[in-house]
């Protein structure tokens, strides 16, 4: 990568819960716009690390920083606002919201008019829900979900559930790019789709993406570098091939050879 | 044209809003409506202010507050200060009953909407009692005998009150700020990841709906001669809880009809007085029984015109596809 500083830095970060260390040391670099995938076996702390990095959990260890900024202790709205957005595993959309405005809800801390301005009607509430309004209809048409935009959320089919929350992250307007298995329980033929939307995506907004995934055929595959956890620590690093062959990773997945 | 057809509605509701008010105004002027019914009609807008305000926390914003007689008791004791003991016009009485109640919602909700569910229903439940025993015993305002209070509250008042609240609540509420709460309702954790200020919107809610409590306070206070700490009971706080579930959650209109309704309903069993909790109840009973979700859902009253208008072949979502 030609940028030499890192956009997104995880420095040694660490957390506790009680006595249980859930991570630890682990040290990350996301450059301007690489994917970077990121796998595990089941509790490995991959999602952890994801809440860590949104403000979800204050890392008891370590620093997170985005473009040299120390994010430490920010609620998890102002991590958003800095650039970093998400989506999750369990889908968290807003059911019963229709599917326009869970994306308009993401675009909300761009919104510019007051609660005095909408609660008057002022013709800066028309200006602002309008612009808003075009965004999110403009994101809907790139996951091709216009056509769906005045259903509720709860009552698309699974995958169209799954587009959306992306559609919804990409709405909060990030720099990095936080995705949280987006292929679990889709089909190879969904799944191949979605891979080909975030590759889109990824060039069309100048995004850093980091995935987390268990299907490694699809990771190997997209992914330009690759961070590998067990049991809350890094145990490997590096491209698809050299994961692949790293012996640590054989063992997290497939367990240690009868000897 | 295009501001118009956004605003239609809006426009529609005004004038109907007014043409009601001035009828009321001259059935009352005319000696038409006893004063049975001018206090029945009261009553009913005053219930209909609280029922909607507390509509703005627990329906849309999703906090489940069980104080809420608590902010209406603050603004009824702010506004009779106002106007018994410092001798001021109705209207300071007004506007301080809703900027007291503000205060206190502000004071109240910042720490305890840090908590979820039932802990802040405990919470909430409790500044209610605690409001009504600090009143029990300020001398200051009468204490348990309370204070007497000068008929002050006419039609104009009340319906520029009720107005107002319903206005600037659903204003609030179909607006990107409205949003913001109802994503809170909705998951909590999304919208605090998808950069929504969590406590900012439930705090502004809780200030919002406790301010129009303040307002309804005002107006019960310069309607029935005397208030007493008594009037302010835990028990008033599950009477506004019942307009708002039995209305919908979610639904302003919901919450209007309730309140209505149930006024309607209580007033016809004072005829009763024997029987008559045991038919409210049956009442609340039998619509929980057959509407689980309330009498609207989540549903609003304008949607039912919508509806017709698809099935009469007209457009799906009022025009509003063609914005894209």
């Amino acid at each position: 990568m030609a940028a030499k500083t890192p956009l997104l830095k995880a420095e040694n970060v660490g957390i506790q819960f009680g006595g249980l260390k859930a991570l630890s040391g682990v040290t990350m670099e996301l450059y301007q716009g690489e994917l970077v995938g990121l796998i595990g076996p089941n509790g490995a702390g991959k999602t952890t690390l994801f809440n860590l990095l949104t403000g979800v959990y204050v890392p008891t260890d370590g620093r997170i920083m985005l473009d040299g900024e120390t994010l430490n202790g920010l609620p998890p709205y102002k991590i958003t606002r800095k650039g970093i957005s998400r989506t999750f595993q369990n889908i968290r959309l807003f059911g019963e919201l229709s599917v326009l405005d869970n994306v308009k809800v993401a675009y909300h801390a761009h919104a510019r008019h007051s609660i005095a301005s909408s609660i008057l009607r002022l013709p800066s509430h028309f200006r602002g829900e309008k612009e808003m309004e075009e965004k999110a209809i403009e994101f809907l048409n790139i996951f091709q979900l216009d056509g769906v935009m005045h259903e509720k959320a709860k009552n698309l089919p699974y995958g169209q559930q799954r587009r959306l929350e992306i559609a919804r992250a990409l709405a909060a307007q990030p720099k990095v790019l936080l995705l949280d298995e987006p292929a679990a329980g889709m089909n190879p033929q969904e799944t191949k789709e979605l891979m080909k939307l975030i590759a889109f995506i990824r060039e069309r907004f100048a995004l850093t993406i980091l995935l987390i995934e268990h299907d490694m055929s699809l990771v190997m595959g997209i992914c330009e570098r690759i961070y590998v956890l067990d049991h809350g620590q890094l145990i490997a690093e590096g491209t698809p091939e050299q994961v692949r062959s790293n012996p640590k990773v054989i063992e997290a997945y497939l367990g240690e050879e009868v000897s | 044209m295009a501001t118009w057809k956004r605003t239609r509605g809006f426009w529609v509701s005004v004038i109907l809003a007014f043409s009601f008010f001035v009828v009321v105004e001259w059935l009352i002027a005319s000696g038409t409506l006893n004063i049975f019914y001018v206090n029945t009609l009261f009553f009913m807008a005053i219930n209909v202010i609280l029922a909607v305000s507390l509509h703005l926390i627990i329906g849309i914003t999703g906090q489940f507050s069980i104080g809420h007689a608590g902010f209406f008791a603050v603004g009824a004791y702010a506004s009779a200060i106002m106007t018994m003991k410092l001798q001021l016009p109705f209207a300071a009485g007004v506007l301080a009953a809703g900027v007291a109640a503000a205060l206190a919602g502000l004071i109240i909700g910042v720490p305890s909407l840090r908590l979820k569910g039932d802990y802040l229903a405990i919470a909430t439940l409790g500044f209610g009692e605690i409001v009504r025993i600090a009143l029990l015993n300020i001398d200051y305002v009468g204490g348990a005998s309370g204070m007497t209070v000068t008929h002050m509250t006419t039609w104009p008042w009340v319906f520029a009150c009720l107005f107002a609240t319903i206005l600037v609540i659903a204003n609030f509420t179909n607006s990107t700020h409205g949003r913001a709460c109802i994503s809170i309702r909705e998951d909590e954790i999304a919208a605090d990841a998808m950069g929504i200020n969590t406590t900012y919107y439930k705090v502004a809610a809780f200030v919002i709906g406790s301010f129009f409590a303040g307002i309804a306070g005002a107006l019960y206070a310069h309607h029935f001669y005397i208030i007493q700490p008594s009037n302010f009971g835990f028990l008033k706080s599950f009477d506004i809880l019942i307009f708002v579930v039995l209305g919908g959650l979610g639904s302003l209109s919901g919450a209007v009809v309730a309140a209505v309704l149930l006024t309607i309903v209580s007033t016809f069993l004072q005829n009763y007085p024997e029987t008559r909790m045991i038919i409210y109840s049956i009442v609340l009973i039998l619509v929980m029984l057959y509407r689980p979700t309330g009498l609207m859902g989540t549903k609003e009253l304008s949607s039912l015109f919508k509806w017709r208008k698809a099935a009469q072949g007209g457009m799906n979502h009022g025009g509003k596809n063609t914005v894209a």
